[in-house]
């Protein structure tokens, strides 16, 4: 296992270092410590490798990660797994606002609380939070799925697309074109998988609300033509 | 982008390090804010005297005479301690009104910065290292210090515009954000006989809270006013003689967090700002609500 202090290391040699490693490398296990709340803590990573990160990290923590599951054994600040196009990132603790801005893909565990904007623009990431998340979550979310076991904050969903949403708490507010809609069969399903995969037992998928796009906010409607 | 830090010390044996604490507080925010920096710290209060903190560009020329003048202008004696380009007064308490007027009337090259019991202000434009420094901030004391580091979008890059803001006695505000209707606010402040320093929006949100205070509401429901009251984006760091506040606006994008021991309440930009503070592995750490009012008093 290669361990890397980022009290004795700068964070540039730790991120080469990660760089480095691609498909099929020897290095599979890498330990974080002392990272003290840096910014930028295992960005860029495009390899199947674990990175345990012993202790809380700042700003875009594991932002773009490929392929690597990354721990972070405390909380996360603004921008964790930002733009995320595989892998898993699970922060221990809790995550500050934008988590999993923008993701393409992947899985994000939030095991504590999610502040404002979690999943902002997600674009097919997959996030799942224990605790609860922060106002204007899933704005102008696209894809993918957030699946929250607390309670959403004010405006969740506003301006959303196509992303599936899973609130087992209450919520707030919904954003302009969110709606609660029909948890179907295939809506269990595909939540039961995402809380299997996240590692969460004990929680029944009936418990959960679904919410989702009305699409009367971005589909063009013939009858809105004179407006324009 | 600015960086606030504020350190409220609740066990007493953690008095002596608060300035040393403090400075390693704002080390850590200096790329938040490059351009100026400045703290303010609630030191011992000396019975029946105020302090008056003030600040010249030109200090060699200010501060060698400005005891004896203030003394024979006030009829009381005015001890003067300076540090670099600021100088704290010690004034009797009565006579305080009259040394800030003798100040403002006799030397207008001469700035205030802040007055009251135990509050005692500096800052100054340059890197804030470099800021702490210069006041050897490292090597004072108290029960709770609040700073900052700007990176000025709203106003100009100078010592008036740097933080904090004093505008009542023993109070102070630091301001990460930008305010989108002070100078309306400003206005109305000013009908009621506030006056202002610098064209700062940050000053603006200072006087508000002054204002509320002055109509009889504590640290805690002024801040709760200021939520209807201030348009724009904040993160608030407020102090007084013996409380310590923090509020973010509804939206909440500027960061903040906050850590709680039994030695103390920290706030930080960042947590970056709190990882040197004792037992910052055991504290309680949690990111402030949005438009939620945390304070603490002694």
């Amino acid at each position: 296992m290669r361990t890397i202090d980022l009290s004795k290391a700068t964070l540039r040699d730790l991120n080469q270092d990660l760089h480095r490693q691609a498909e099929g490398t020897n290095e599979v296990e890498w330990e974080v410590v002392n990272p003290r709340g840096h910014h930028a803590v295992a960005v860029g990573v495009d390899a199947p490798i674990n990175i345990n990160i012993k202790g809380s990290v700042g700003y875009y923590c594991a932002g773009m990660n490929k392929k690597a599951n990354i721990t972070v054994h405390g909380s996360a600040g603004p921008g964790v797994a930002e733009n995320m196009m595989s892998g898993c990132v699970t922060i221990k603790g809790d995550a500050s606002q934008y988590a999993g801005a923008t993701g393409r893909g992947g899985l994000l565990v939030i095991e504590g609380n999610a502040s404002s904007r979690c999943g902002i623009s997600m674009k097919g990431i997959d996030i799942v939070v224990r605790g609860n998340i922060g106002h204007m979550s899933a704005f102008m979310a696209q894809s993918g799925h957030l699946v929250v076991l607390g309670d959403a904050g004010d405006a969740l969903g506003d301006s959303i697309y196509e992303a599936k949403l899973f609130v087992r708490g209450n919520v707030k507010s919904l954003g302009a074109d969110c709606i609660e809609k029909e948890m179907r069969p295939e809506h269990h399903e595909a939540l039961a998988a995402l809380l299997a995969k996240a590692g969460i037992s004990g929680v029944k998928t009936s418990e959960f609300k679904r919410y989702g796009s009305a699409r009367k906010l971005y589909t063009f409607n013939i009858d809105n033509a004179d407006a324009y | 982008m600015c960086g606030i830090v504020g350190l409220f010390i609740k066990d007493k044996a953690l008095e002596p390090q608060l300035g040393a604490l403090t400075a390693v507080m704002l080390s850590t925010m200096c790329d938040r804010g490059p351009d100026s920096a400045g703290f303010a710290v609630y030191g011992a209060p000396h019975a029946g005297k105020s302090k008056i903190t003030v600040q010249s560009a030109d200090p060699d020329k200010d501060f060698p005479g400005l005891a004896a003048a203030l003394t024979n202008a006030i009829g009381a004696d005015v001890a003067l301690a300076q540090k670099s380009t600021h100088a704290v007064l010690t004034v009797p308490a009565a006579k305080a009104d009259a040394a800030r007027a003798a100040i403002r009337s006799g030397h207008p090259s001469v700035r205030i910065m802040g007055s009251g019991d135990t509050i005692e202000i500096y800052k100054e434009v340059g890197y804030p290292t470099d800021v702490s420094k210069q006041f050897d901030l490292a090597h004072m004391t108290g029960t709770h210090a609040i700073g900052h580091t700007r990176m000025a979008t709203e106003s100009a890059v100078t010592t008036l515009g740097a933080h904090p803001f004093s505008t009542g006695p023993d109070q102070c505000l630091v301001h990460n954000g930008s305010l989108s209707n002070h100078h309306n606010l400003k206005r109305e402040l000013s009908h009621d006989g506030i006056t202002f320093e610098t064209d700062n929006d940050s000053e603006v949100a200072a006087a508000y809270l002054t204002w509320r205070m002055n109509q009889g509401l504590n640290l805690g429901e002024a801040l709760k006013k200021s939520l209807d009251d201030l348009d724009g984006f904040f993160t608030f760091v407020v102090g007084t003689k013996n409380g310590f506040g923090v509020i973010r606006d509804p939206i909440a994008c500027k960061p903040a967090v906050m850590a709680e021991t039994d030695q103390y309440v920290a706030f930080g930009s960042e947590y970056r700002a709190l990882v040197n503070l004792p037992g910052i592995d055991r504290a309680k750490v949690w990111e402030p609500e949005p438009a939620t009012v945390y304070f603490w008093e002694r």
